[in-house]
């Protein structure tokens, strides 16, 4: 179908080229607002202006130094910190059960467990509100961290199954052989070999935690607001690059753990579901 | 056969968590039939008033919008993604593969606020964009890409571009690189080969991406609400604000009700062209 003057290599190679221009292309766009945000951050007027007038840190001493953002940020931590284990921790025993379990309900517990991933955010955030009123409990800290497990739980959720699918049984049923109680065979067989799909969810479930910002929009109060919640009230307040310092820390901090968990897990498998056979 | 009853003590954590859950989803369901009281956090008795406002023009409006905003989303992220999770997938090079999926995966981590926030640095008035344009003299005023639906959708596609890199790469993942190869040994130049070979195999992944990214789209919150500053408004944002500014709880509530119900119905949806797709895919 091509012209005849054209040989087929050379179609290819044009091809090949402008697919990897296109890849460019768009890694570019991906890139973009996060290099965009790198140099206002560092720019040393009070206003976003491209090209930055001048260079200065000043923004980031701001950032770090904005009580909203120290409490936001402690705040972030501690709910992060318990939302998270927590999650694991409900998470691998329902993992396990929903794993391994004929029980005819499980799959409908699955389908709970897992809608919050489509379920959109802002309603789970408006339901805990009213709920959370309901049984005064709203202002607490108890109603950021449930919403904020329930969030996170489908993703801790999909990294152990990867894990647990990856188990040999046949160790566990050698251990029962040689005379092992079940609590044994869970604690010194089952639980070492799920360990990675643990330690990975439990990475997945606090970088997300840490990041909620719709439904914890909804549930926070002025004494238990996250950092998300304080940045997003100070984007509408103010203009100057101090969000822009804060965003640059921010991202540099996600990129550097996406590669280390990367590195340590292979996410690329919990992500697509690859289960390795 | 080992002995297997102490799984059910695990049962038990999930069970509760799902059970508080499920009041969460209650309570908005509750709330929908229930009288609003100006003024107050109260609610008053059942009714069906909340539920007969939604199609009032001025709600059906937003939920046209949400439902416009998505289509367009979908589609372009589509477009945007398909590339990437193939290079993602096809590249030989292990760490340029690994740079790849670093850069398509790390948005899904930096949260919606941040992500949001550098967006208008780029669109604004005095942003990335118009500074350039502006300087490069290619246009004489700045661009109106703010508080327009073109702008929200820039940064939309950027949200949802992880979710439908992952949903395409494992699709494609899937498609065994032997078949393009035996294609091109017959004669079958690249782009035959993709529009006859790959694409084709990898339809569940864009089925199932654009729908994911439809549903997901709804739940957008931060972006329609900074970049659409009040000119353009998602479901999300409604409610939002009818919480929040006007503490209207039953109305907020039935607008979540018929936002979970939206979802579920795409989601449906998903699962028959899906089924589509795969009886499709078994006859080809």
């Amino acid at each position: 179908m091509s012209p005849r003057f054209l040989s087929p290599r050379l179609v290819e190679r044009a091809l090949r080229l402008g697919f990897a221009l296109l890849v460019a292309a768009i890694v570019g766009y991906v890139v973009l607002p996060a290099v965009v945000v790198a140099i206002a951050s560092l720019n040393a007027s009070a206003i976003l202006a491209f090209p930055p007038d001048g260079l200065s840190l000043r923004w980031y001493a701001t950032a770090l130094g904005y009580r909203d953002f120290q409490r936001g940020l402690v705040n972030s931590l501690i709910v992060m910190a318990i939302a998270s284990t927590l999650a694991v921790a409900v998470g691998a025993a329902a993992a396990l059960y929903i794993d391994r379990s004929g029980h005819r309900l499980r799959g409908l517990l699955e389908a709970v467990l897992v809608s919050p991933m489509v379920v959109p955010n802002f309603t789970i955030g408006l339901g805990f509100l009213i709920f959370a009123v309901e049984v005064g409990q709203a202002r607490t800290f108890g109603v950021v961290v449930v919403s904020h497990v329930v969030l996170v739980l489908p993703f801790v959720l999909r990294s152990i199954y990867v894990s647990l699918r990856n188990i040999d049984r046949r160790l566990e049923r050698a251990a029962a052989t040689l005379g092992a109680r079940p609590g044994r065979v869970f604690l010194e067989v089952t639980l070492p070999m799920m360990a990675p799909g643990i330690f990975a969810g439990w990475v997945f479930a606090a970088v997300l935690s840490f990041n909620e910002f719709t439904a914890s929009l909804f549930v926070t109060a002025r004494s238990t607001k996250t950092l998300p919640v304080a940045m997003y009230d100070y984007v509408r307040e103010y203009a100057d690059p101090t969000m822009a310092a804060l965003s640059t820390l921010f991202i540099v901090t996600t990129v550097i753990l996406v590669v280390l968990a990367n590195r340590l897990v292979g996410l690329d498998r919990i992500l697509t579901m690859e289960s390795p056979r | 056969m080992i002995d297997q009853s102490y799984l059910r003590r695990f049962l038990l954590p999930a069970l509760l968590l799902a059970a508080v859950y499920a009041c969460a989803l209650a309570a908005i369901v509750q709330y929908a039939f229930r009288t609003f009281v100006p003024g107050s956090l109260e609610v008053g008795p059942p009714t069906l008033h909340n539920l007969a406002r939604l199609v009032d023009p001025l709600y059906a409006r937003v939920f046209g919008d949400s439902l416009l905003i998505g289509l367009y989303t979908a589609a372009a992220t589509l477009l945007v993604g398909y590339p990437l999770a193939y290079a993602l997938v096809r590249t030989p090079s292990r760490a340029l593969r690994s740079a790849l999926f670093v850069v398509a995966i790390t948005p899904l981590f930096t949260g919606e606020i941040v992500r949001t926030y550098a967006w208008l640095n780029v669109l604004g008035a005095n942003g990335f964009i118009n500074r350039i344009l502006l300087w490069s003299g290619l246009i004489g005023q700045p661009l109106e890409l703010m508080f327009t639906t073109l702008g929200v959708c820039i940064a939309l596609v950027h949200f949802s571009l992880p979710v439908m890199v992952m949903i395409l790469a494992a699709a494609l993942a899937h498609v065994d690189p032997r078949y393009e190869r035996a294609a091109a040994t017959l004669g079958a130049g690249p782009l035959r080969r993709f529009a006859l070979i790959t694409l084709p195999l990898s339809m569940p992944g864009v089925v199932s991406g654009f729908v994911t990214i439809f549903a997901w789209t709804l739940s957008a919150f931060a972006t329609p609400q900074l970049i659409g500053g009040g000119r353009v408004t998602m479901i999300s944002n409604l409610v939002y604000q009818l919480g929040f500014a006007s503490f209207n709880f039953p109305f907020a509530a039935a607008l979540s009700l018929a936002a979970i119900l939206l979802t579920v119905l795409l989601l449906a949806l998903l699962r028959w062209s899906q089924a589509r797709v795969d009886r499709m895919a078994v006859h080809a």
